[in-house]
């Protein structure tokens, strides 16, 4: 069975923008690391489709997959730790409720 | 360095230290140490200042029958190879004379502070700045050039507005301070001016060096004119006037009878013997370079100094506060001073004005100081300066009374007091130059003795006044101490050989008495004794007759002709509304402007944009989206269109 490329791209870009969608709609802000991950996950599978379907003797785009998978599990680790010490001093997680940042 | 040149750098290095310390330190100091410290520091310089004069006068100074200056500097700040600014000192006869007036005087009214200032707020601060200008006065009668006594010049003129301003809670204190020190900065102005521009056509600062008379003939070449005279006219003249204002010359005479103000030991010190005296000394200073270069602008001086002696004398018969009439018959003589140096002429016997202006500088100092001293111990006791608070105090102040009256008769002219003898070799001077100006100064000598004596009564005859409880009593030791030294000294000090010791070229000439001019000159002031004496010894109604016959003249007269009044209108009515105003507008209106507005439009764009910042992070993930997609949107479709 042979799956065409644009399928796999579809998948991405609806991956894509269902993680921008639930960043920007969601106010908690576990929900929204959770989008960030999706958005990073389309771009994954567009990186190991166009690898695999444009270049196959080589494996560039699967290492840049890997890599991207460490750094987003560090970058969720960090994420979470500014998010629990958020709560602690703010006692809330809301994106909305949170702007002492404003001007 | 020189002996004597360190003598005299002592001198002035004691105030300067005095100065320091007690304006320093002075809070922590009692009232009575910081007294003696002012006062021993002085005493020392005092008899330093002595010491140094017989050094010169019996020593060093006479080269050849002639005395010569001794001199000694370093190069503080170069221009060009010629034109550099030296500080350093400069002994010659006149300085050392002032050396040794300044010292005594302000010895005197260190002295005679103590007693004065006794109890009061500020003393030690009032210590420091006498110290301050003591050395200031000192280091402008030094002064090897002209840029050095410039700087000391302000600084005289500095510490004559922090002393005139000493009681800083009294407004009038606080106002005259402000109106000596604007007058007097005016005027040197014109000095500075004037500095610039003799600096720029002859290429130096240096006293021995433009007075020499080689270099003199070198400058005769100089042909630059402005206007119609000569720059070396204009230089002159221009640097007289910053003398005109510290000597309170018409018409810029108007700050020192404002300038009372002050405690009366400091116008006894500043205004009637020392800093007053800086116009005329400044004068003779440059008296060489004014009589071959510049003679028409000497002319000038003798006419401006009879015109202001003769107001001045006018105005003091008219006034009732007894310092002002001190402060007007202090105008008067400087004004003699003027007189004669103006007509004055260089070397030998011709020189005679130069000689009698610097001896009337040195006698009247002292009489003048007595004056003050003893009008101080009078307000002192009594407690105002109105003439018609006071009579009849010769009972209770005896001592006080003497030495009144001995400075009366020196001013008055009445020998064998010294005024008599240094204002006749002025009268002499003179007539021998213009019978016009001898007239105008006769008439002003029989004036003085008029004037003079009406104070006099006035504060010591007449019948007693309503004193209260408070009956007059003497002045205490350490006050009637420097009357009477000064009493002393007015006494002797008209028969020093002055024509052998201050001259104009330093060579001694004889002077012979005209009994032409000696006679008349004491005549006239006899009788302005023997009128003032029938006038006010004892309570008559002729005085009330004689100024309701000349109403008119005798108001403006009280009132100092109105110019006070004048500068007001010139001032506010047309320099502030004509020209101030227009430049103040200019700068908030224009230049401000031109900053509001930058200010403005950038704080109102900055109101705009800062709902941009507003902390709420899905606003910024969707601008930063849509961004990206209208930023992609754009590239391909610049791409692939």
């Amino acid at each position: 069975m042979n799956i065409p490329m644009s399928f796999y791209i579809i998948l991405s870009l609806i991956m894509f923008f269902c993680g921008i969608y639930g960043f920007i709609t969601r106010k908690n802000l576990i929900a929204m690391l959770m989008s960030l991950e999706l958005i990073l996950n389309a771009v994954n599978i567009n990186f190991a489709v166009f690898n695999r379907f444009l270049f196959p003797g080589q494996m560039e785009g699967m290492f840049f997959t890997l890599f991207i998978i460490g750094v987003a599990a560090a970058e969720t680790a960090l994420a979470i730790a500014i998010i629990i010490n958020v709560f602690r001093s703010a006692d809330k997680i809301e994106a909305d409720e949170l702007k002492k940042m404003k001007y | 360095m020189d002996t004597n040149l360190l003598i005299a750098l002592i001198i002035l290095l004691i105030p300067a230290f005095n100065f320091l310390l007690l304006g320093l330190c002075g809070v922590k100091l009692s009232h009575k140490a910081a007294g003696i410290i002012g006062t021993t520091g002085l005493g020392i310089a005092t008899i330093l200042s002595y010491v140094s004069a017989f050094n010169y006068f019996l020593g060093y100074g006479k080269v050849d029958g002639v005395y010569k200056a001794l001199s000694g500097s370093f190069q503080w700040l170069a221009f060009s190879d010629t034109l550099h600014i030296d500080l350093g000192l400069y002994l010659d006869p006149i300085s050392i004379m002032m050396l040794v007036v300044i010292s005594t005087v302000s010895f005197m009214v260190h002295l005679y502070s103590n007693g004065y200032m006794h109890g009061e707020r500020g003393f030690q601060r009032y210590y420091a700045f006498l110290s301050l200008f003591t050395f200031s006065m000192l280091g402008l009668v030094v002064a090897t050039n002209i840029f050095q006594m410039y700087i000391f010049w302000e600084l005289v003129g500095v510490s004559s507005y922090l002393l005139i301003g000493f009681y800083y809670t009294k407004a009038s204190a606080v106002l005259a301070a402000k109106k000596a020190f604007i007058v007097t900065r005016f005027a040197d102005l014109g000095m500075l001016l004037g500095i610039l521009v003799l600096s720029y056509y002859t290429d130096t600062f240096d006293f021995d060096i433009l007075n020499s008379t080689g270099f003199q003939e070198g400058l005769k070449s100089v042909g630059a004119t402005f206007m119609g005279a000569s720059v070396f006219t204009w230089a002159t003249a221009l640097i007289f006037i910053g003398g005109a204002g510290k000597s309170a010359m018409l018409p810029l005479h108007i700050w020192l009878p404002d300038a009372m103000e002050g405690p009366t030991p400091v116008s006894a010190l500043i205004h009637a013997a020392t800093m007053v005296v800086a116009g005329v000394y400044l004068v003779a200073r440059l008296f060489p370079f004014y009589f071959n270069i510049t003679p028409e602008v000497l002319t000038g001086i003798a006419y401006i100094g009879a015109l202001t002696s003769l107001y001045a004398a006018v105005v003091a018969c008219a006034q009732t506060d007894i310092k002002r009439v001190l402060a007007f018959s202090t105008i008067s003589q400087i004004a003699y001073m003027m007189v004669a140096l103006g007509v004055s002429k260089l070397g030998g016997h011709d020189g005679l004005g130069y000689m009698a202006s610097m001896f009337h500088l040195f006698t009247h100092a002292f009489f003048k100081a007595c004056l003050f001293l003893c009008a101080g111990a009078v307000i002192h006791t009594i407690g105002s300066n109105e003439m018609d608070k006071m009579g009849n105090l010769r009972k209770y102040m005896p001592i006080t009374h003497i030495t009144f009256l001995i400075a009366c008769l020196a001013i008055a002219g009445i020998p064998p007091f010294s005024g008599f003898f240094s204002k006749d070799e002025i009268l002499v001077a003179a007539f021998e130059d213009d019978k016009i100006l001898f007239f105008c100064q006769w008439f002003v000598a029989g004036l003085t003795a008029f004037y003079m004596f009406r104070l006099y009564y006035g504060i010591f005859w007449g019948e007693n006044k309503n004193y209260g409880e408070h009956t007059p009593h003497e002045a205490p030791l350490n006050m009637t101490l420097p009357l009477i030294i000064l009493a002393a000294l007015t006494c002797v000090t008209g028969f020093l050989p002055f024509s052998e010791l201050v001259t104009s070229d330093g060579a001694a000439f004889e002077i012979h008495t005209e009994w032409i001019v000696a006679i008349p000159s004491v005549l006239v002031g006899v009788c302005g004794i023997a009128v003032a004496t029938l006038m006010y010894k004892s309570k008559s109604t002729v005085p009330d007759k004689i100024t309701n016959s000349i109403k008119g003249f005798y108001v403006a007269a009280k009132n100092r002709f109105y110019f006070d009044e004048v500068y007001m209108f010139v001032t506010k009515k047309i320099i502030f509304k004509a020209i101030c105003a227009p430049i103040a507008w200019f700068d908030r209106h224009i230049i401000d402007g031109f900053m509001d507005f930058q200010a403005w439009w950038s704080n109102a764009l900055s109101y705009r944009i800062r709902g941009f910042q507003s902390g709420s992070l899905q606003t910024y993930i969707g601008v930063f989206i849509t961004s990206i997609l209208v930023i992609s949107a754009i590239i391909i479709a610049y791409v692939f269109i």
